[in-house]
């Protein structure tokens, strides 16, 4: 029964949208001048070398040592020195680099999966049941989504400190699963992608809730997931001041404020640093090149509907 | 969660009266809305509502250390000061200069990242522009990148002594200063425009994309020009989207905190309390004084009310400009 099911709509949804970028060639009318074209390829050069230079810079930076950081031409390689700089970065962490990396994709992955399922479970009784306090429990949940989270920090600290969960794991992953945003995606694709008709047709079958919900549900909505598991994931493994303040032991930081540690506290090797920067968001830009049109997908969803 | 998962109850009643039957479906339909919202439900409150609580509450009390250091040996005192703490708010001067930069920094961060993303996503969505996948992913990497990270590395590109950019500006013979105390705001609003442009250019192009392109053909019958079509068609339809996306910049721009707390440690200066946010983190930790959870409660609830109040006026003003 599943097979066929899970085919439907929402992918459907995600081909339209990206549709416009796969060349439907233009009718003569609608196709540009010569000129329009000279100043757009213009412009974008522009804006990609102001978007791209930095991450090259930063290629070129890890490759060189104090020294060459000065002296040198800072927009060419000088004296690699790759294999320096790594080792200067695992020594000033005291080993602990690669364990922050690995916090990072614990406590993202974690998060992201956690953070996911309660979202689309919470979008899907938004969405599809009727019941009294439905709709004050959309207003809190959509006005959590303008909230300023970083004000939240501050009292979650002392929360958190109550039930004694500071410098601990849970003290990153817990905060970081609810996502107001995820609920307001799973709610809109649930809308749009899992038909009423299909969830009776299943009840007079005799399946249980539970059971139309992790199977039948789980797989119409598959695409919103990867697009809500990902904004989760980045979001978490962008964080800084949620570990900043609930994080003390080393080996518990996540890479971002082991980063911050390592170039506030000493007087570091910039090129080191440099390189602990390009390592530590090599994992996320490879996660997020491979996925990133689910990006699109999910942020269509929030443009159109709002 | 199993526990709360009833059979369903349709199929197997005797024709009792269609009424008491929608009755039951009714109830056992609650009973599954409340049992999927529960899991959310119940994090959403540990997390979100019960810290405005105690936010709320703490922000009525004063810890006063009775010996000892704050958080060492000596014993905490918690005493009742009303609205004490929002006084010391509202009328202490470095709480102002705070806000004001905030202020400042959105009043011109702002409309320049959203003008710039919806002119990127004009040009990405007009017909001028092949490689648009290639395109779109170049302006959006940079988000993928954690702030604080990205701005370590600008802070980098602004140190005089390895900047690429003061050392050609030298070679041409400017003295370009990234960290003068004018400057340095517009340093930061820089570091935050490269994160964020790809991710609101995004809200924008979904939003153009879903402009029907009859409209397009029809308009051209008519005679409109390319940019007859940009001004009077593409821009009136994703005022949507630009709502979204300015009201999520005014958010993220009042608990601005990243950028100055890198730029800090290579500008002493900048004090803990250069915005409202580091000075409500550094009161908290003990490092500004007044100190606690009080303080820095009052702190965070008057940035709360008073991001809440430039989002309603935004919204209201874009509202009236609709009209």
């Amino acid at each position: 029964m599943t097979t066929t099911l899970a085919t439907p709509a929402p992918r459907r949804t995600i081909a339209q949208l990206l549709a416009p970028t796969t060349g439907d060639e233009p009718p003569r009318s609608l196709a540009p001048r010569r000129r329009a074209r000279i100043i757009t390829v213009v412009v974008l050069t522009v804006t990609l070398l102001y978007f791209l230079f930095p991450i090259f810079w930063v290629i070129i930076a890890s490759s060189k040592s104090n020294a060459d950081l000065i002296a040198s031409n800072s927009l060419w390689f000088a004296d690699i020195q790759y294999a320096q700089n790594y080792e200067k970065l695992i020594s000033w962490t005291q080993g602990h680099f690669w364990r922050w990396v690995a916090n990072s994709v614990l406590y993202s992955g974690a998060a992201g999966v956690i953070g996911t399922l309660i979202s689309v479970s919470a979008g899907y009784s938004l969405a599809k049941f009727r019941y009294r306090g439905r709709g004050l429990a959309t207003g809190v949940i959509m006005a959590g989504l303008l909230m300023p989270v970083a004000l939240l920090t501050i009292p979650l600290y002392v929360v958190f400190n109550g039930i004694e969960l500071t410098n601990t794991i849970w003290a990153i992953i817990i905060p970081s699963c609810v996502s107001p945003f995820g609920v307001f995606l799973g709610r809109i694709y649930a809308q749009t992608s899992v038909p009423t008709e299909l969830m009776e047709a299943a009840r007079l079958d005799g399946a249980s809730e539970l059971r139309i919900f992790a199977t039948i549900v789980l797989r119409l909505l598959a695409p919103a997931m990867v697009t809500i598991f990902l904004f989760i994931f980045v979001a978490t493994w962008n964080n800084f001041l949620l570990p900043l303040m609930m994080i003390s032991s080393p080996e518990l930081k996540p890479v971002t404020l082991g980063l911050y540690g390592m170039m506030s506290y000493f007087a570091p090797q910039k090129g080191a640093v440099m390189m602990g920067a390009l390592l530590g968001v090599l994992p996320v830009i490879v996660l997020f090149l491979g996925l990133q049109r689910y990006w699109q997908a999910g942020l269509a969803a929030g443009a159109v509907k709002s | 969660m199993a526990t709360t998962t009833p059979a369903a109850p349709a199929t197997d009643v005797p024709a009792r009266g269609p009424a008491r039957r929608r009755l039951r479906q009714g109830r056992a339909e609650a009973r599954a809305g409340w049992a999927f919202l529960l899991p959310f439900g119940v994090m959403f409150t540990l997390v979100f509502l019960v810290p405005i609580v105690i936010a709320l509450r703490a922000s009525l009390f004063k810890s006063v250390a009775s010996g000892g250091g704050l958080y060492g040996g000596g014993e905490l005192v918690e005493s009742f000061v009303g609205l004490g703490n929002y006084v010391d708010v509202l009328t202490n001067e470095r709480f102002w200069a705070g806000m004001g930069r905030v202020v400042l920094y959105a009043a011109f961060q702002i409309p320049v990242m959203i003008m710039l993303a919806l002119a990127i996503a004009l040009l990405l969505d007009s017909l001028l522009v092949r490689r648009v996948g290639a395109l779109r992913l170049s302006v959006f990497l940079p988000y993928a990148i954690p702030g604080v990270v990205a701005a370590m590395v600008w802070l980098y590109l602004y140190s005089p002594e390895i900047s690429p950019f003061v050392k050609l500006a030298a070679s041409l013979g400017f003295d370009l200063n990234f960290m003068g105390s004018t400057a340095i705001l517009a340093s930061m609003a820089n570091m935050t425009t490269w994160t964020y442009t790809g991710y609101n250019m995004l809200i924008f192009l979904a939003a153009l994309q879903a402009i029907p392109h009859d409209i397009y053909s029809a308009a051209r019958i008519d005679g409109a020009s390319s940019w007859q079509i940009v001004r009077h068609i593409k821009v009136p339809l994703v005022r949507g989207a630009s709502l979204l996306a300015v009201l999520l910049s005014i958010i993220g721009t009042v608990q601005l905190f990243n950028e100055p707390t890198i730029m800090a440690t290579a500008n002493s200066w900048m004090g803990a309390d250069y915005t409202p946010m580091m000075m409500a983190y550094n009161t908290m930790m003990g490092e500004s004084s007044p100190s606690g959870d009080g303080p820095a409660s009052a702190i965070s609830i008057v940035m709360a009310i008073f991001s809440g109040l430039l989002a309603v006026v935004y919204t209201l003003l874009q509202r009236k400009a609709d009209r």
